[in-house]
This record gives structure tokens, C-alpha cells and sequence, in this order.
């Protein structure tokens, strides 16, 4: 019963009610300002009723900030009450309600971040698996399939489309959830700083992706859309009320990156401990400032271009329609401004994690830490001037293409600084293979071959034929799997005893790594081969005569197991939280701070603050401590004390 | 110093062999263009690379792997190394320079695809959901012995070998993407007008039958927007040419098929009874025709040419306004409309 008192049941609820005052609310405004609000014209009553069900979604989402409470202290604030400023949870609820509601402890917002990253990553896996399935042979012969059709009310076509798209933005989503989940959780206790820097920004931001996410996958009930994840005008204008939902969705998962972004910017430049200089930090802690830098500085532009598109649907205001004297490409460089540095957004992170346990594992400092750290910077840098290699072939000018084609090659360069490094890392170290190394190590072969099928995409000549095929396809799930989806994995099984004081079940972990790995390194080739060949993205079925079917076969079951896999993983994480062993303090030996207090961590981190007195990475080397942690903050005291058994 | 004797043999090794397997490989779709000649020759470039670098960092972390593990019972930490200031500015120095000369080479190459002729042949293809068209320019003969300049419009891109063609491409609706991967390069296909024309040249070297796929994403049957293209001989092109330019010289209802098809008519409204992504025209002909409005009308002659020329004027029952294309008024002579009517009434 108490789980509907929480704050997401009475946000949902507000969510409900909120979406249909909106709707009332716009009808009434259009009836006072003089327009109809039904008509018997089929293509008039369709707009008309988008507007409504427009104005009821965005109301809708407001209310369900509104209903959680996470907008209670502010607007408390703005009636001239006092500011709470003890924000620690309330005793008197149990433990588990601080999950389902606001709370302002950098750690259950991570936890937040993150289930809620792993529920859509779910969601848009199995939406691949459904594809995936009616990709297995050619012709037509699983979505045409009647369910969907009395469910949906698409024909498998469209059905297609829209699994195919949604699949799409719905792993982004979950990507962003779940690096947003890895830099709350991390940063503060690797600087030393008890809490981010804006706790209630940070509230915000994480929930504002819950409605984000809920209108994002309510599209497949809305019509859905068929414009793939990158919603190019004018297909998107003409595309049924599913588009607005997805346009509206991500514009709200994009606000969240924004205010997560300033939230990780200011805490790592204004909280660290005494004595952590920029080049003392922990190197996953770069990797987030990078990629905070990119979503503070570009998702704006996302957002513009959806909104010029809703614009466009909503008013009639022609930004990308020519005979109205818009441009269709302009949409393109607006929409890749944000969308290529985003996979940065993404893969910085899982690097970071890398080079974050690399040395661990190998028991050898991180080789050329500052080239490292700033190789995370170079690659955000340049990530901005690269934005045209995805429109090679759109027509714009001809001779611009060139300087884009230079620019993205360069990436190579920091790109490799990081591989190199990581390599020397690795060279005559003492080499350990748990879970987490092998997920670090898979990575590295994953993303350097999402990193070798760049080049090919980047000159011009040969993009011209890779363009929008399967080749494209192949290479993008190379750099998310090995930049963002091992690295999460490798992430999780590492900190799972800091998280939860328990040891995840080593032998599942391994299980889950090898068939995951094996899987995908089928999946991904099988995709670039068919590319190569001629395989066009985003259709629904393929000449057989292109003799392609055994290789889509391939990946299909590969998919398959991948979500296996990940299944796999699950049911390890939540059994071993419940009953997996108790967990040695530091059990990877580490020299991070957050090793060195207990786990799981108390509800302020460092109830009094540690001091950097050298380097972070100094595996092998005598008498060279990182950090001197007091006794109050230390693992066994303070264990001792939270236990009461000193 | 053995550790690095053994990795760089490995090394060289690894790349011999994966270079050669991608190079000889049947990993592209055959050549049948100029332009191909260059673009594989840049692959080539890409697949030494690519075997070189993959080599380069698998074999070194298979072997660290294999060498530097943990051995059973052995403590203590690895070498104590954490940076190398020479070795860091080479592999970032090596790295900047291969990309600079790799971007050049990419550039060259891009300038030899785009190689124009002057003496190219020109053919506007027009692109609308879900269907290809080609319009060619042809000389023809008078009965009154005048050299007159008529359009021939088909549903199939027939190309003369060896000579280079200079497509011409508009969009009636959304974005669509020339692409024959015999031939290799695509462009995007724009609405909007003359503003928004795109051009690609391309110089068949090889006779044959392929497909035009659409390659960017155009709504639903987008998976099924194809054209076949014919490779000929330059006389057996002039031949075709010559035997479809000028009108139609059968009957009504023959004609009225041949535009069907060739303005990409019966990709959506099927001669059979099946309901497609617009109404069949089988059995259309007087009878009543349920409309989205909740009225119902008799399908006769003005009904059809309505629908022809204003497709939003009545919409079906079931079927979503604006997807066909609203400039057959334009696109179409009245005489092609008199026939393909005359076509649809024969359907019954």
C-alpha cells in the first residue's frame, strides 16, 4: 500500500490528469480565439486533434514533475517560504521508498538513473528483437502477423518503421540514463565531495526523463512514425501523431542532459578534495567533465530542430519545406550538431571506464595519464567540427564536404592516443580476468573495430557507397557496444559490491560475457558484410535474390542471444544483492577514494574530508599513497561504527 | 626485447593475412561503373589499413594476455611504467600524418568520381513515394520530315555502356536516394523545386540488369522503391530510344497501362483487388465509393478525373489523404489522363 504513496505513483497519476486538463485547456483556448475544434474534413480533424492531444502531452509532463514533488522546494521557495536546508530522507519511511521518489543523495539518483536506463534498454532491445525476427529471411512473414495488426492497427510496414525508429531513440534514451547513471554515482565519491553540486537540479533532471521516456515509447500508440531515429523532414511532417510523441519525448530526455551536464561541470571544477588537482582526478572523472562539456554545449541544437518540426507540423511554418521557402537540409545540420558529438556523449564515458580499470586489473599505472585525459577533450573538441560526414550524400555543397572529410579522419588521432595507451597499460603487467576486466578488455576489440570501419565512412568517395546501408548499421553498433554497452556492463559488475556490499556470481558474469561477446562479433560483421554488399538500413524486407538471407539469419540469432545474455546478467545482479556473498572492502585492491569507505556507501560519503598526497594510478610503485583517508571517513572505522560493533 | 621481436612478427603476419583476405575477398557488389574503378581502389587503401591497425592492437593484447597473466600464486604488482614522452608524441605524430595523406587521396579520388563529360547524356529522373521515373530527351522524325525534340518517359533506366550519364534528380515529396551499388555512389533526391535539383554523373563500363534502391528512408514501402536499370550497347540504347520516343500509337486503354506504369500509378493501386496503400482499380468503375467525409459517391468518369488531378478533393474511406502526389495535372497531358481513365474503366 505504501508503494502508492510514493512519489512516481503520484506522479503517473498527475501525469494522467495533467494530459487530459491539457487537452480541455487547448480546446478551450482555440475555441476563444476563434478556431474550430472538430471538423468533418478527415485531414483537418487530424490536425485538430494533434493539437490537442500536443498541448495535452506537454501539460501532461508538467504536471508530472509537479505530482513527484520534485518541484516542491522551488516552488516553495518562489511563495516566500523558507529553504529546507536539510535535504536528507525522511527516517521515518523505509529505505526502499527513497527509490520511488525524490531524493536528493547523488547515489539513489544514479540507482535511479540507472534501473531506469536498464528498463528502456530492454524496451528497445526486445523492439529489436521483434525486427529482428521479421529480419531473419526474406518476404514479409512475422509482422504481418494479425496480433500486431488488431493491436496496433499498422500494417507490418508501418509496424516495421516504427519498431525500427523507436528502437532507436529509445536506446539513446537509455544510453543517456545510463552514462547520467555512471557520472552521478562516480564523480562525487572519486573527487571526494559528499554530493553533486545543485542536489534539486540534479532531482530534476533525473526526473524529467520518466515522462520523457513514457511519451517517447507511448508513440507506438499514437500511430507510431516512419521516419527512422533521425526524423528528416518532410517525411517526419507527413508522418502520423506518433512523430509529436517522439519529438516531445526526447526533447524532455533532453532537457535532463542539460541540467545533469551543468550539475557534473561545476561539481568536478568547485567540489574536489584538498590537494586533487585536475591531473590527480581519476580518470573516469575526464572522461565525464568531456562529456558533460558536449551535452551542456550541443543538445540545445537537437531540441531546436525537433521544435522547428513540431513548429512546422503544429502552424504550418514552413523552416523545411522549400515552396514555403524553408530548406530540408537545413534540418540536417541542425539535427547532426547535436546527434554526432551525442555519440560521444555516449562512448566518452565507457572509455573512461576502460582506462579506469585497465590499470586495476593490470596492476601497472594507466600509461601516459595527461595524453589520456586529454584525448577526451581533443575527441569532444573535434567532435563539433565533424557533424557533415552524415550528410555526404544530401546534397549539400559539394566542395564543404571536403574540410568535414579532414576534420573527421582526425578523430583517429586521440582516438588512437587512447588505444596506444591502453595497449602500453597492459604490456608486462600482472593481468587478472574477472568479470569486469573481461567486459574492459571485449570493449577494446569491439570499439577498435567500430573505430577501423570509420575510416572507410569518412572519405567521401567511399561513403558514397556505404551511405545508408547495413555497413553504416554494423560500424554504429560497434562504437555503441564497445563504447557505451561492455563498458556499462564492466562498470556494473566492478562497482556492484560498492553498491550493494555484496560479490556478483562470478561464473554467471563470465557466462554472460563470452556469449554476449561471441554473439555480437557475429552480429556485427554479418552487418557490415551485408553492407558492403548492398544491403540498404531501414527496410523491411530484402531481395532474396541478393542472397543475403543466411548472413541476416546470422545476426538474427545472435540478437537474440544477446538478449539472452543480458537477461543472464540480470538475474545475477538481483539475486546476488539479495544473497550474493558479502563483498571484501576494496575488493579489486583499488587506489580510487571510493574503495577506501565502506560499502555500501553511508548516506554522506566522507563524514570528514581525505587529502590527495600523490598520484592516482601508481600500481607498482612503493610507498606512493593516492589519498590519506581520515579514520572516520576509512573503511574499517567507519564500517565498525555503522555496524556498532566497535 | 624478445616480447617485442614475437608481437611485431605477429603483427606482420596478422596484417598480410587480413589484407589479403579483405582485398580478395567477394565482399562488393560487382563493378560496373567508371566511378567504381575508384572508389574500390580507395577500399583497397582502407582494407591494408584497417588489417594493419586491427593487427596492430589485437595481437598486442592477445599477447599480453596470454604472457602477462597473473601466474598461479605470483603477488605483487606489474612493472611500475606510467608514461613515455617520446613513444606518446610518435603515436600521435605517425597517426596526424597518415590522416593528412589519407584525407589528400580521399579528395583526389572524390574529383576523379566527380569527373564530368561534356559530352554526357542527360536523363531527369523523378522520384515520388514509392516510384522511380526517367525522362530522356529524343530526337525524332516528323511525317511532314521535321527533326523534332519529344520526352520518352519509362519506369526503367536503360543506359548506354561507356558513356557517361548525367542524372538530373527532383523529388515530388519527401527525400529519396539514387543508388545502384553496381555502380557505387548515391546522392540524396530533394523536393522543392529547381533550387533543389541534385546532379550525379555516372559511366556504366558494363552491360547487365540492376536496380535503382532508394537508399534513404522514404515511409512505408520504402523497402519496395525500385527500378530496374538496363546496361545496353550505344546502338541498342539509340534503337530503344528511337522505338519509344513520339506517342503512344495504340489504343486508349494500352496507353492509359503504359502511363500507369510509367508515372508509377499501379505501385500503390493494384489491378487485382487488393487493397494497397491507395484503393485497387479493379471493379472501381460505377460503383459507389465510401468517403472519409461519411458521404458516399458513384466512381464515374468525373469522379476518376477528379481523383487524378485533386487527390485530397474526395479520400477514401480507410486510405490517408496526401500521400499521392497532387501535380498530375501538371506532370500529365489531358489526353494521358483521357486514357489512363479510359484504362481504369477497363478493369472490371
Amino acid at each position: 500500500m505504501r508503494f502508492l504513496s510514493t512519489g512516481l505513483v503520484r506522479g503517473l497519476i498527475a501525469q494522467i490528469v495533467g494530459t487530459v486538463v491539457g487537452m480541455a485547456l487547448t480546446m478551450a483556448i482555440r475555441v476563444l480565439v476563434g478556431l474550430p475544434v472538430s471538423s468533418t474534413d478527415a485531414a483537418l480533424q487530424q490536425h485538430i486533434t494533434e493539437v490537442h492531444v500536443v498541448g495535452g502531452v506537454i501539460i501532461g509532463a508538467m504536471a508530472f514533475m509537479v505530482g513527484v514533488g520534485v518541484l516542491d522546494e522551488w516552488l516553495g521557495w518562489a511563495r516566500g517560504k523558507p529553504i529546507n536546508e536539510n535535504i536528507d530522507p525522511d527516517p521515518s519511511k523505509p529505505n526502499w521508498m527513497r527509490y520511488f521518489g525524490v531524493d536528493f543523495d547523488h547515489k539513489v539518483i544514479g540507482v535511479q538513473y540507472g534501473v531506469t536506463s536498464i528498463l528502456l534498454l530492454g524496451i528497445g532491445g526486445l523492439m529489436a528483437v521483434l525486427f529482428r525476427t521479421e529480419l531473419a529471411q526474406s518476404g514479409i512473414t512475422f509482422l504481418n502477423s494479425d496480433i500486431f495488426e488488431i493491436m496496433l492497427g499498422y500494417n507490418s510496414e508501418h509496424l516495421f518503421n516504427t519498431l525500427m525508429s523507436l528502437h532507436g531513440m529509445v536506446m539513446i534514451a537509455g544510453n543517456l540514463l545510463g552514462i547520467g547513471a555512471l557520472m552521478n554515482y562516480l564523480v562525487p565519491m572519486m573527487i571526494g565531495a559528499n554530493d553533486m553540486a545543485f542536489p534539486r537540479l540534479n532531482s530534476f533532471a533525473f526526473w524529467i526523463n520518466v515522462p520523457g521516456a513514457l511519451i517517447l515509447v507511448s508513440s507506438m500508440f499514437f500511430g507510431g512514425f516512419d521516419t527512422g531515429w533521425v526524423g528528416y523532414p518532410p517525411l517526419s511532417v507527413r508522418a502520423p501523431l506518433g512523430m509529436e510523441m517522439f519529438l516531445i519525448g526526447v526533447y524532455l530526455v533532453g532537457l535532463s542532459s542539460i541540467a545533469g551536464a551543468i550539475n557534473v561541470i561545476v561539481t568536478v571544477f568547485t567540489m574536489r578534495a584538498k590537494g586533487m588537482t585536475m591531473f590527480r582526478m581519476p580518470i573516469f572523472v575526464w572522461a565525464a567533465l568531456a562529456t558533460s562539456i558536449i551535452q551542456f554545449t550541443a543538445t540545445q541544437m537537437i531540441g531546436l530542430s525537433f521544435q522547428l518540426v513540431m513548429l512546422e507540423r503544429l502552424f504550418g511554418m514552413g523552416f523545411f519545406d522549400a515552396t514555403a521557402g524553408g530548406d530540408p537540409i537545413l534540418y540536417q545540420h541542425l539535427f547532426w550538431f547535436y546527434s554526432h558529438p551525442a555519440v560521444y556523449v555516449f562512448i566518452l564515458p565507457g572509455l573512461g571506464i576502460i582506462s579506469e580499470l585497465l590499470p586495476v586489473f593490470s596492476r601497472k599505472p594507466l600509461f601516459g595519464y595527461k595524453a589520456v585525459a586529454m584525448s577526451s577533450l581533443g575527441i569532444a573538441l573535434i567532435g563539433f567540427f565533424v557533424w557533415a560526414h552524415h550528410m555526404f550524400a544530401s546534397g549539400m555543397s559539394p566542395f564543404l564536404r571536403v574540410p568535414f572529410m579532414y576534420a573527421t579522419l582526425l578523430v583517429a588521432v586521440p582516438t588512437g592516443v587512447k588505444f596506444f595507451s591502453w595497449v602500453a597499460t597492459l604490456w608486462e603487467g600482472k593481468l587478472e580476468f574477472p568479470t569486469p576486466m573481461l567486459f574492459a578488455l571485449g570493449s577494446v576489440v569491439i570499439f577498435l573495430l567500430g573505430g577501423v570501419t570509420g575510416p572507410p565512412l569518412g572519405t567521401i568517395a567511399t561513403d558514397l557507397h556505404l551511405h545508408d546501408t547495413y555497413f553504416v548499421v554494423g560500424h554504429f553498433h560497434d562504437t555503441m557496444f564497445g563504447g557505451f554497452v561492455f563498458p556499462f556492463f564492466a562498470a556494473l559488475y566492478y562497482w556492484f559490491p560498492k553498491l550493494t556490499g555484496r560479490m556478483y556470481n562470478e561464473k554467471l558474469g563470465k557466462w554472460h560475457f563470452w556469449l554476449m561477446w561471441g554473439s555480437f562479433m557475429v552480429l556485427s560483421n554479418g552487418m557490415l558484410l551485408v553492407g558492403l554488399l548492398g544491403m540498404r538500413r531501414r527496410i523491411v524486407d530484402y531481395d532474396p535474390a541478393l542472397g543475403f538471407d543466411f548472413t541476416h539469419l546470422l545476426i538474427t540469432i545472435a540478437a537474440f542471444a544477446i538478449f539472452l545474455s543480458v537477461v543472464l546478467a540480470l538475474y545475477n545482479f538481483i539475486r546476488s544483492a539479495r544473497k550474493g556473498p558479502e563483498a571484501k572492502d576494496n575488493v579489486w585492491n583499488s587506489r580510487s577514494p571510493e574503495w577506501h569507505i565502506p560499502s555500501p556507501a553511508p548516506l554522506h560519503n566522507f563524514p570528514e574530508p581525505f587529502e590527495v598526497v600523490g598520484e592516482p594510478y601508481d600500481y607498482g610503485k612503493i610507498d606512493s599513497p593516492y589519498v590519506i583517508m581520515p579514520a572516520a571517513s576509512a573503511t574499517g572505522h567507519a564500517h565498525a561504527a555503522a555496524t556498532g560493533k566497535e | 626485447m624478445v616480447h617485442f621481436v614475437i608481437v611485431g612478427l605477429l603483427v606482420v603476419a596478422s596484417t598480410l593475412g587480413l589484407g589479403l583476405f579483405l582485398t580478395n575477398a567477394p565482399i562488393l557488389p560487382l563493378q560496373a561503373s567508371e566511378q567504381a574503378i575508384t572508389v574500390d581502389w580507395l577500399f583497397n587503401i582502407h582494407w591494408w589499413l584497417i588489417a594493419f591497425f586491427f593487427s596492430l592492437i589485437t595481437v598486442f593484447i592477445l599477447y599480453s594476455v596470454f604472457v602477462f597473466r597473473r601466474k598461479r600464486g605470483e603477488r605483487g604488482d606489474g612493472k611500475y611504467v606510467s608514461h613515455n614522452d617520446r613513444l606518446e608524441i610518435i603515436w600521435t605524430a605517425i597517426p596526424i600524418g597518415i590522416v593528412l595523406i589519407l584525407a589528400v587521396i580521399g579528395a583526389s579520388t572524390l574529383a576523379d568520381v566527380e569527373r564530368r563529360d561534356a559530352n554526357a547524356l542527360t536523363v531527369d529522373v523523378y522520384a515520388s513515394q514509392w516510384v522511380w521515373r526517367f525522362e530522356y530527351t529524343a530526337e525524332v522524325q516528323t511525317e511532314a520530315g521535321e527533326t523534332i525534340l519529344t520526352a520518352v518517359s519509362t519506369d526503367t533506366l536503360v543506359l548506354p555502356k561507356d558513356r557517361q550519364v548525367l542524372l538530373r534528380m527532383r523529388s515530388a515529396d519527401v527525400i529519396h536516394s539514387f543508388w545502384v551499388p553496381e555502380f557505387r555512389i548515391k546522392q540524396d533526391v530533394l523536393p522543392g523545386g529547381d533550387e533543389f535539383v541534385r546532379e550525379l554523373r555516372i559511366t556504366p563500363n558494363l552491360e547487365g540488369l540492376y536496380k535503382v534502391r532508394c537508399a534513404e528512408l522514404c515511409g512505408q514501402l520504402h523497402y519496395a522503391m525500385l527500378a530496374d536499370v538496363q546496361v545496353v550497347t550505344p546502338a541498342e540504347f539509340d534503337a530503344w530510344l528511337a522505338e519509344n520516343a513520339g506517342d503512344c500509337n495504340l489504343g486508349d486503354e494500352q496507353c492509359g497501362q503504359r502511363w500507369a506504369t510509367t508515372y508509377g500509378c499501379t505501385a500503390c493501386h493494384s489491378l487485382t483487388g487488393e487493397s494497397g496503400v491507395g484503393p485497387t482499380w479493379l471493379g472501381l468503375f460505377g460503383h459507389e465509393v465510401s468517403l472519409s467525409d461519411g458521404s458516399v459517391v458513384t466512381a464515374d468518369l468525373e469522379y476518376l478525373h477528379t481523383s487524378i488531378v485533386d487527390p485530397n478533393a474526395q479520400v477514401v474511406q480507410g486510405f490517408q489523404p496526401g500521400i499521392m502526389p497532387q501535380d498530375f495535372a501538371v506532370r500529365l497531358t489531358e489526353e494521358q489522363i483521357q486514357q489512363i481513365i479510359a484504362f481504369i474503366v477497363s478493369l472490371q
